[in-house]
């Protein structure tokens, strides 16, 4: 096997369009390996661990771009080379047509009665393009991480003074005027809006309202800092203002982690104050009844789709939140055939709410969970150190995201998670979530089966039988196909719940057996 | 909150989405298969990356 690292000086491409190159590479005859990536500390690292040793990568500076192959021969090596330079050449353009803008400026010549400004470039350049569209008059779409804290208080402020809404940074998600900006699933127009400071919280509660049969009038993503205690709500406030406003919605639906205390007051003394009902799902947050009055708790996205589409006026038994007994059964059958060693639940989460999520519910059947994005500080782990007892990750935290594209995407580093726990004697069951629609992978089974298949293999060697979980959010209308998708997971013997809560129920009941069986017959919560 | 700026808030839910992309150039392909009007910029880092020099540009107010 023979190895080329290649370091680029100061060039630069988006994490996608580099993915997109890696794997077109991987596929040529003759590669063993293959990566185009941005020289961030995390890219170094995972190469490192692929086994590429080139000194050059440790000097390559976070602007440099890395191409790191290796081949079963030279002449495939040189091959796939020549290949990866024409990749990252510029496309030509056929002769006569214009040259893309290289600058908001340039581009606002092009349509300048541009009202939206769609931001994704690394955090550090972030605040200014955004401060720039701003001034210009633009709304802003920041999905950008890795902004600091001050810089979007900056930018809240100003995007406030102007009257426009910035909604981020780190922003996933929004459905506005039905269109979906970021990641996010083609739902029915309908009564209900949401803000949210979650990108998989709005897409697990936009999607699960479409499948009640109701829909969304306009979905206000927030980034998840909004609701920290500097910058005080300042989107949600905002959002909850316009929703009011908005003369097709009728019901309003608040998501997020759990707020600062000083902002939670803030956004709830608002929300109290709208003439519309408003659902509260503030997840794992203590909300007091004083502070709630007449707004409706939800403890999890799936009973927030459910108050909101009772409030919209349906049955609630459309969003069916409690398991079905023949599940409980199959559940206690897969317990039964655990091994005695294996007694903890691992979930691998891209959704970092949906992690959250699934640590509140298992707080309540199994007790603490360890994460690197935990409940409780004490219970910390690092994303890159082996699970300890009950473990959730949430694999799109910043800390794998860094120059990478989303695991919603780029089921690498999950995918290499998933065979790690699988050789983990401890492992009882993995939990995973998948997210279908704009801007995720375009076949998520396709990524995720050949590896389920691996790890349920890793296991059976070693004599253990290892049950695998999932819930996927999505809807018939998203271009991967929800039941397609579905039905190939079900094939690779993952078993399927229609969300995230009860997902992560049954994987309880399989990791604990009798012992949580109670306290999940008949439950919502 | 005055009169005018919630007009102006109220813009983007009642307006028709035009789009300028910066960064990941899918979000662009996503939003015409929705038939928005969108123009994605040809992004490259400032100062080749430079946050050095970045500041000074800034401060320049360029």
């Amino acid at each position: 096997m023979i190895t080329r690292v290649i370091v680029k000086k100061a060039t630069y491409r988006d994490s996608i369009s580099l993915m997109k190159i890696s794997n077109s590479i991987s596929n040529l005859p003759g590669i063993t390996q293959a990566a185009v990536v941005m020289a961030t500390e995390l890219n170094r690292r995972v190469l490192s661990e692929a086994g590429f040793a080139d000194a050059a990568i440790g000097r390559a500076a976070s602007d440099d771009m890395i191409v790191a192959l290796e081949a079963k021969d030279a002449a495939s090596l040189d091959a796939a080379l020549t290949e990866t330079e024409r990749l990252l050449s510029p496309d030509e353009k056929p002769a006569g047509e214009k040259a893309p803008p290289t600058s908001l400026e340039e581009a606002l010549e092009q349509v300048p009665d541009a009202n939206l400004l769609v931001v994704s470039v690394p955090g550090q350049f972030a605040k200014r393009e955004a401060m720039k569209a701003l001034g210009r008059g633009l709304n802003i779409f920041l999905f950008s991480s890795n902004v600091p804290r001050e810089e979007e208080l900056e930018l809240k402020k100003v995007a406030k003074e102007k009257g426009l809404l910035l909604m981020g940074p780190d922003c996933g998600t929004s459905i506005i005027n039905h269109k979906v900006l970021g990641f996010g699933n083609t739902i029915r127009e309908g009564m209900i809006g949401l803000v949210s400071a979650s990108g998989t919280g709005l897409q697990e509660v936009t999607t699960l309202i479409h499948k009640a049969g109701l829909g969304i009038s306009q979905a206000i993503g927030t980034g998840g800092g909004d609701l920290s205690e500097e910058v005080g709500g300042i989107t949600m406030i905002q959002g909850i203002e316009l929703l009011e406003a908005d003369k097709q919605t009728k019901v309003i639906v608040l998501i997020s982690k759990p707020p600062a205390p000083g902002t939670m007051e803030k956004v709830l003394e608002v929300a109290r104050r709208c003439k519309k009902p408003i659902v509260v799902n503030f997840l794992g947050g203590d909300v007091s009844p004083r502070m709630l009055g007449k707004l409706r708790p939800a403890n999890t996205l799936e009973d927030a789709a459910r108050v909101a589409c009772e409030l919209a006026g349906v049955k609630p038994r459309l969003v069916a939140s409690t398991i079905p007994r023949e599940t409980i059964s199959v559940a206690l059958a897969e317990h039964k055939k655990l091994a005695r060693s294996q007694r903890y639940l691992r979930g691998l989460f891209s959704g970092g709410t949906l992690c959250y999520e699934s640590e509140s519910v298992l707080q309540r059947l199994l007790g603490e969970v360890y994460s690197n994005a935990p409940i409780k500080p004490e219970y910390k782990v690092s994303g890159d150190a082996p699970s300890k007892m009950h473990t959730c990750i949430d694999m799109g935290a910043e800390e794998f995201v860094e120059g990478r594209a989303h695991p919603m995407i780029d089921f690498s580093l999950r995918n290499m998670r998933i065979l790690q726990e699988a050789r983990d004697p401890e492992t009882a069951v993995i939990l995973i979530d998948v997210e279908l629609g704009y801007g995720s992978n375009a076949d998520p089974a396709g990524q995720l089966v050949p590896v389920i298949r691996k790890a349920k293999g890793l296991a059976e060697e070693a004599g253990r039988h290892l049950p695998i979980v999932a819930s996927v959010i999505g809807t018939e209308g998203d271009f991967q196909g929800l039941a397609s998708q579905e039905k190939a997971l079900s094939e690779a013997g993952v078993l399927i719940m229609p969300s995230n809560a009860q997902a992560t129920r049954v994987s309880a009941l399989i990791a604990s057996g009798e012992k949580v069986e109670a306290a999940i017959s008949g439950r919502s919560d | 909150m005055s009169k005018e700026k919630r007009s102006n808030e109220k813009t983007i839910l009642a307006e028709k989405l035009k789009v300028v992309n910066i960064g990941i150039s899918t979000f662009a392909d996503d939003l015409r298969s929705q038939d928005v009007e969108v123009v994605h910029v040809d992004w490259k880092p400032p100062a080749g990356g430079d946050q050095e020099m970045l500041r000074l540009l800034e401060k320049l107010g360029l």
